[in-house]
């Protein structure tokens, strides 16, 4: 039981718990003084012990139904394949039995065992090879075929074959049993590995497939994997929630603060034992974020504004502003809706217009520039191809000039900036900082820089 | 039920099993899920604090108070808050009578150094002198310390520790592990019996890994309908089973609706209270419009239910007549 529980560690930490060996201690401890017996307490216990927020505890109960329900799916599927065989025969025992108890006496275990057909026999065997065959190793979906023969291997098979070879020759009708015994049996076996690597096999595979999704350029990348880069985003806002929302450093030196250390003091007759020392306030990032939302950067944009909006607790106050042909403010699209409806609803009111920067820049400066003060950074995400329009440069050095930082994010590489009817060359002499921003990771760095500028 | 002892034991025995907590909890008027049940007893089993999370309202709190009434034990509460620290959490030296006693102790001072032939005899003597200022007479102790040196266990309540700091956290994470503290002067206090320690937090911030490892982590969330019930039912014992049925259904309904501020357990109990003072005998549309305030504390939240109020009553009274 102890290997089978530091498995389902091992099962829980590919779902996304993490469990540090402590944390394990104690689950055995917690679990040595339950027992084992009655299931849904088992779950409750490793619940309580081992998961440590509602996210983790889905996760993790999830994970326990999986790992500790593989019987009772299995058996079914056994008796469903081998309930003719199983009660056939034993009606059919009666007469030709002896011969039957005869032929079988001839064949190995694991024919013997089919023959039988009891399923717990059968769950058991092959859990006892899949372990022999350190089936909890499993890592790529690739791995399915090589791990169901060599569990096959060690079952037996290859006598299995020359018995049902024999068999055929000397008794068809048992034969074919057989045959049919060994199919079934493929396919629990085949499911056992099936399972072992839905367990085992999802840290690796998300991690790979993350991995490639982050490099990937966002504008690409097609409709499935969608709901899959929104996941990741939302993991990304995390890391970057948890780096920089902790509270900033108290300064413990420069300047003392007498009011508030002689009111401290007041108890010992203002003789300061404690100090207090004033403080430099430190202002949360404000962000005014406009982004382009015409033909190719539309995807971009999208992430981008999920990413941002999910960054409550760093970033105090964001204003979002969507444009294509004209510009509109989307915040409160954005804060009212989940991400794909509020996605439509902007692409309805401005989207798949040809972009037109001055026009929407002239927007902008008209109707919200007193939202720029110099405590705010400015984020343009664009490709700055204005359809060789006028792109009043003008309104972005007033913009530059107001603001704290102004960023400029476009999703086209360096070496295309200036080419064409790119205009990125005359707002980027009055850019803070101007970075391509074509991948999540990419984003995520673009970002990570934004907030840290405030630390 | 092995559980019969009786509530005046004063040392903390170790528990039989969990439906002696289950039992031990109601009997103080707690009705616990299975799931309270068994993260108490582990607590008491493996000796882990239990950090218990959700929203405001379910009985995070109430659920130490009934352990430390079904157990005999004291109750200590340090209730977190921005800014707390170790002077008013863990210990204070008492500054005003140490300046005090040396005051007093001036004209002593002659006759201690008098004896002394050498200057360093004298000062020798005076190391001795000033590890007397520095001694447990002089410490304040603080809820945490206080906790510890209990003789007989107590139940330690650390409440909303998310408002707290995060230099906090790591402050507690000595208590929390290994039940001693360590006092600079004086050096490390252990704890005489280990005191039941529960952590409440309604998620305003997430807290840190270190202090969630060494926790169990108990989330309690909305009871389900039939628990509620019986959460009623021992709280207000006047209260008619055709009411509490209703009531509590129509409760479940509100908390479908998106609200900034869901019921909990607490308004529940809150507005049966009103309404068996009222002398309701069933839920009625203008009772409910009339006392919706003591259910829904925002004005917003309060418009945006009275127009589905008649739906829940009927919906209530007539899952009532189907429920008997």
């Amino acid at each position: 039981m102890q290997d089978n529980i530091h498995r389902f560690f091992r099962a829980a930490r590919g779902a996304g718990v993490r469990i540090s060996p402590a944390e394990s201690i104690d689950a055995m401890r917690a679990v040595a003084s339950v027992g084992i017996a009655d299931r849904n307490l088992l779950r409750d216990t490793f619940l309580l012990t081992l998961a440590k927020s509602a996210d983790e505890k889905r996760a993790l109960g999830e994970c326990f139904d999986l790992f500790f329900a593989p019987p009772q799916p299995l058996q079914p599927a056994n008796d469903a394949d081998s309930a003719d065989e199983v009660s056939s025969p034993q009606e059919s025992n009666a007469a030709p039995s002896d011969g039957s108890a005869a032929a079988s006496e001839s064949l190995g275990p694991l024919a013997q065992m089919l023959l039988n057909g009891d399923p717990s026999a059968i769950a058991a065997a092959i859990a006892t090879a899949s372990s022999a065959a350190s089936l909890s190793e499993i890592r790529y979906f690739t791995q399915r075929g090589l791990f169901s023969s060599r569990i096959l291997d060690l079952m037996g098979i290859a006598r299995l074959r020359d018995d049902l070879d024999e068999l055929t020759a000397s008794n068809p009708p048992l034969a074919e049993r057989l045959a049919a015994a060994t199919d079934a049996l493929r396919d629990n076996v085949r499911d056992a590995v099936s399972q072992a690597l839905l367990l085992f096999g999802r840290e690796e595979a998300e991690n790979l497939r993350n991995e490639i999704l982050r490099n990937a350029p966002l504008a690409r990348i097609e409709p499935r994997q969608v709901e899959q880069m929104r996941v990741l985003i939302r993991q990304i806002a995390r890391r970057l929630r948890e780096r920089y929302s902790k509270p900033r450093k108290r300064q413990r030196r420069g300047h003392l603060d007498v009011r508030r250390t002689i009111r401290k003091n007041a108890a010992w007759g203002g003789i300061p034992f404690l100090t207090a020392w004033k403080r430099r306030h430190r202002d949360k990032p404000r962000i005014v974020a406009l982004c382009d939302v015409s033909g190719s950067v539309a995807r971009v944009s999208d992430f981008f504004l999920l990413l941002i909006h999910s960054l409550h607790e760093v970033v105090s106050d964001v204003r979002s502003f969507a444009f294509s042909g004209h510009l509109i403010e989307v915040s409160e699209i954005l804060e009212q809706n989940d991400p794909e409806e509020a996605m439509k609803q902007i692409m309805s009111k401005v989207g798949f217009g040809s972009s037109d920067y001055g026009r929407s820049l002239l927007d902008f400066e008209r109707q919200w520039m007193e939202c720029v003060t110099p405590q705010t950074t400015v984020i343009v995400l664009g490709d700055a191809r204005s359809n060789n329009l006028d792109p009043r440069a003008d309104i972005v050095r007033r913009i530059s000039e107001r603001c704290k930082r102004l960023v400029w994010l476009n999703p086209e590489g360096r070496i295309s900036w200036g080419f064409g009817d790119s205009e990125m060359p005359r707002y980027q002499t009055f850019c803070t900082l101007t970075r391509q921003c074509a991948t999540a990771q990419q984003l995520e760095r673009a970002v990570a820089d934004i907030v840290a500028v405030y630390q | 039920m092995a559980d019969q002892r009786p509530p005046d034991t004063k040392q903390a025995a170790p528990l039989a099993s969990i439906e002696a907590v289950e039992s031990g909890l109601a009997a103080q008027g707690y009705i616990a899920s299975r799931q309270i049940a068994t993260a108490v007893y582990l607590a008491q089993a493996i000796a882990k604090p239990i950090l218990v999370e959700g929203p405001a309202g379910v009985g995070k709190t109430e659920l130490a108070k009934a352990i430390a009434g079904w157990r005999g034990l004291k109750m200590i509460r340090l209730q977190c808050y921005e800014g707390l620290d170790e002077a008013k959490a863990l210990y204070e030296w008492k500054y005003a009578k140490q300046l005090l006693y040396t005051q007093i102790l001036k004209d002593k001072l002659g006759e201690v150094l008098g004896g002394a032939a050498t200057l360093h005899a004298a000062l020798d003597q005076l190391h001795d002198f000033g590890d007397v200022f520095f001694s447990k007479e002089f410490v304040e102790p603080r809820p945490l310390l206080q906790a510890l040196e209990q003789p007989h266990g107590c139940v330690l309540l650390i409440d909303e520790i998310d408002k707290s700091d995060a230099e906090f956290e790591s402050l507690l994470l000595e208590i929390l592990s290994d039940f001693q503290v360590s006092i600079p002067e004086l050096g490390t206090v252990s704890a005489l019996v280990p005191p039941t320690v529960i952590l409440t937090s309604n998620s305003e911030r997430n807290l840190g890994d270190a202090l969630k490892r060494r926790c169990l982590h108990l989330h309690i969330g909305f009871p389900e309908q039939k628990l509620e019930e019986r959460i009623v039912e021992s709280r207000i014992p006047g209260i008619s089973e055709k009411l509490r049925r209703q009531l509590v259904g129509f409760i479940h309904d509100i908390r479908t609706l998106d609200l900034k501020k869901q019921p909990s357990v607490s308004e529940t109990i809150d507005w049966a209270r009103v309404l068996v003072l009222l002398q309701a005998g069933e839920l009625g549309h203008d009772v409910v419009r009339d006392t919706l305030n003591v259910l829904l504390k925002y004005e917003s939240d309060v418009e945006a239910t009275l127009p589905h109020v008649s739906t829940f009553v009927a919906k209530a009274i007539r899952q009532n007549v189907f429920g008997q």
